[in-house]
């Protein structure tokens, strides 16, 4: 059988074996949990608590009045230390809620299970969802219950689940498959159950048979659900990607995906959704790999959020030389972070220590118009021309003509570049230079 | 600094553009992976490459042959180092891509050239082919056929003085033939063979007389094939080239497969249609080009007044490149066609 795919993207080296076969642990809780009230796209949260307070494990800490937002929750039960900047994974310092564990992890007394969510309408599922503070874990942390809401005028046929988990090194989505299918399979009939009748198609990549006859088993005979194989190619998780793969559909440039009658979500998002309505818990922890060749003992194991990445490495055996960068997220499209002690927010899906040796640190040389770029742009750009007119500042022409702001920022293109140009950082350069203006241009 | 409102988690803003080294740690903007590919591998293949067609001529042509070759490549690197050290440039000779340039312009010039030929030669190809528009990435014409364009018109008699294989005696390549002759008849004549079958197999050999590296369509193709194996060219810019002269030559009732093997056809369509720099980057785009280059060539060969066409076709669409490129831009995902 021919398996699915997208046109174009590229064929990473995956490095997923040190992983792949690993039981999901638990991490120690830390002794002090650091949250961040930004842990989403959207607007970020203002503290509910003050320091000084007492607070309890799945408990509220932040919230704001916004549509597109996400509440953080504390992840331990203990004392509010201080509510202050600290260091982020994505931006410099972010106001956090410094919480101290005092290893009881008492629950707090909102947590209610809905076991029997059949009988609730699907504004109160959603509006769990919300409280829930769960966001797209795949990444993009995209607040899920928003994603839930298509405008009423935007009819949604399909479901998409993703368990591409495209990216190298990371492997949670894989062993979340292998060893909680009934959790993904679960909180798929909730989305399902949500949006009436529509049909549920999961795309998995073919380097994860184990993962694809798990969660095939646990779907069973339920006519609603195709677990459909994917060829192993990147970005095949992107939500654009994946739904030209399974459907053969392309959400209109610019807009959303219900525009396309679809909702995406990932595998780790939808299990969680069903954690959290059966057993009330909010999102509080998650599947982390602790991988790479800087590594000692890589492993895959569940987190609290809040825990910073140097106890995660630490409990992976620690470095196994002088780190030279540690990404958290994916090689292709993780931040590289400026110190170990920032902590695990709702997308880190996995942490990539690099020696000063893994990294292929070579010069810029020259475009010598290959063309390899755009032969592997999975939207079909033209980065080279991105590239120049980037650097040439001709940034109307790059937005105007040559598709700008379609660029779904995977890094094929620089990947590819036998050049070594930076093709895809001065695309996300030149985004940021007319974003800053037009923001200039309104506050004028 | 964008306001914390529109911060995206995974999207950087400016910040991640700089790469600085903190407390140790490297920070810099994703991807932190690089493909293994780079220019100088790339263009070593098509060093590689061309080797099969080197050996053919040194057999074909003699040792001649090969001192024609090593000239053009020393004239090719020293005038590279020459130029880039009285601009100030770094020197860059070891990129591969001047032995490249060397090697297929001493592939385009006829084996009786004097010896200060190639290395005039060489000196055209790197300063005026490539190092007038700024090295390596910038320059809009095939260097080698600039240089070999500017050879013909200015020694067009020992650019043309051809010998037959081996014995070296003073002959007419068989697209010359056919221009004088008019027919295939006058090139089996030429070639002393009697069936259409045997003239084919001496094209595709390589024993006619004829341009260094030219001759060999085997050796040629050998090469492309490591080419495509080696992921460096893909099959699209040779074959539409290819196929394009075929079928126009059955349009314009001449022998299809004559029309492939005799001349330059080959070398053009593989090693100088697929050069990067001057080609388009749009995949509709290479396809013109292929379709465009093909035309003209067989237009050449069969209306003009030169025998042979393909390097003035190849010219002429690096000419088109830009153009091409502007109106064949990709329909991007979720948009309408233009």
């Amino acid at each position: 059988m021919i398996n699915k795919t997208f046109p174009q993207g590229i064929h990473l080296k995956y490095h997923k074996d040190a992983t792949a076969g690993k039981p999901m642990g638990t991490a120690k809780p830390p002794a002090v949990a650091v949250l961040p009230l930004i842990q989403h796209i959207g607007v970020p949260c203002a503290p509910l608590v003050s320091v000084g307070d007492r607070v309890f494990m799945g408990q509220k800490i932040g919230d704001a009045e916004a549509l597109i937002t996400a509440p953080v929750h504390s992840s331990v039960s203990g004392k509010v230390l201080a509510i202050e900047p600290r260091p982020h994974i994505a931006r410099r310092e972010v106001l956090s809620v410094i919480i101290e564990n005092d290893g009881e992890d008492e629950l707090h007394q909102d947590i209610t299970p809905h076991p029997a969510w059949e009988n609730l309408d699907p504004a109160a599922l959603i509006s769990i969802i919300r409280e829930g503070g769960i966001v797209g874990m795949g990444g993009a942390a995209f607040p899920t219950h928003v994603k839930l809401s298509p405008p009423p005028d935007r009819k949604i046929d399909t479901i998409i689940i993703n368990g591409a988990e495209c990216e190298d090194y990371l492997t949670t989505d894989h062993r979340l498959m292998v060893e909680h299918p009934d959790h993904v399979i679960g909180g798929i009939r909730i989305l399902a159950y949500i949006f009436g009748n529509a049909r549920v198609v999961i795309g998995i990549e073919e380097n994860k048979p184990d993962a694809i006859a798990a969660i095939r088993s646990s779907a069973g005979a339920d006519d609603g659900i195709d677990v459909v194989v994917l060829d192993t190619k990147y970005p095949q998780g992107g939500e654009k990607q994946m739904i030209k793969a399974l459907l053969g559909r392309e959400v209109p440039s610019g807009g959303l995906p219900s525009e396309a009658g679809v909702i995406v979500n990932n595998v780790a998002t939808v299990s969680k959704v069903f954690e959290l309505v059966t057993t009330g818990m909010p999102l509080i922890a998650r599947g982390v790999t602790v991988t790479g060749p800087g590594v000692a003992v890589p492993g895959n194991l569940i987190a609290r959020i809040g825990t910073s990445l140097e106890n995660l490495i630490e409990e992976c055996g620690g470095y196994t030389g002088e780190p030279a960068k540690i990404i958290a997220g994916g090689p292709m499209t993780g931040m590289s972070v400026y110190t170990p002690q920032v902590t695990v927010t709702k997308n880190t899906g996995g942490i990539v220590v690099m020696r000063g040796e893994d990294l292929r640190r070579e010069e810029p040389v020259v475009c010598i118009r290959c063309a390899r770029c755009v032969d592997v742009c999975p939207v079909y750009l033209m980065p080279v021309s991105l590239y120049h007119y980037s650097r040439s500042l001709n940034y109307d022409q790059a937005e105007n003509e040559y598709g700008l702001f379609d660029c779904i920022e995977c890094g094929c293109c620089s990947y590819v570049c036998p050049g070594r140009l930076p093709l895809m950082e001065s695309i996300k350069h030149a985004k940021a230079e007319i974003n800053d203006r037009r923001q200039k241009q309104r506050g004028r | 600094m964008a306001s914390a409102g529109e911060f995206a988690p995974g999207t950087s803003g400016k910040d991640a553009q700089s790469v600085a080294s903190a407390g140790g740690l490297i920070v810099s903007s994703a991807p932190h992976i690089r493909g293994r590919d780079n220019i100088r591998r790339m263009m070593y293949d098509v060093a590689i490459a061309l080797i099969p067609a080197g050996v053919a001529s040194v057999y074909f042509f003699g040792l001649r042959s090969l001192a024609i070759i090593l000239i053009t490549i020393a004239g090719a690197l020293g005038a590279e180092a020459l130029i880039q050290k009285i601009i100030g440039r770094r020197i860059t000779i070891t990129d591969g891509s001047a032995l490249v340039t060397a090697v297929l312009l001493a592939y385009n010039l006829p084996p009786t050239v004097p010896f200060w030929l190639p290395f005039v030669g060489a000196l055209i190809a790197i300063g005026l082919g490539k190092m007038v528009y700024g090295g390596l990435g910038y320059n809009p014409f095939n260097p080698a056929l600039v240089s070999r364009a500017v050879l013909l018109s200015a020694w067009p008699v020992l650019m043309t003085r051809w010998v037959s294989p081996f014995d070296a005696v003073t002959t007419a390549t068989p697209l010359a033939a056919l221009k004088m002759g008019g027919n295939l008849q006058a090139v089996k004549d030429l070639l002393h063979v009697g069936s259409d079958l045997s003239l084919y197999g001496r094209l595709f050999y390589g024993s006619i007389g004829g341009c260094l590296g030219e001759t060999s369509a085997l050796a040629l193709l050998l090469g492309g094939g490591y080419l495509m194996y080696r992921r460096v060219i893909t099959w699209h810019m040779p074959v539409t080239y290819m196929l394009t002269v075929m079928v126009m030559a059955v349009v314009l009732r001449q022998d299809p497969v004559f029309h492939l093997l005799a001349g330059g056809l080959i070398l053009g369509a593989v090693y100088m249609a697929t050069c990067p720099v001057t080609t388009p980057v749009t995949p509709r785009g290479r396809i013109y080009f292929g379709l465009g280059a093909g035309l003209l060539t067989i237009l050449i060969r069969t209306f003009g007044s030169l025998p042979e066409g393909v390097m003035y076709s190849i010219l002429l669409m690096n000419a088109a490149t830009p153009l091409i490129d502007r109106y064949t831009r990709p329909r991007i995902y979720g948009r309408r066609a233009r």
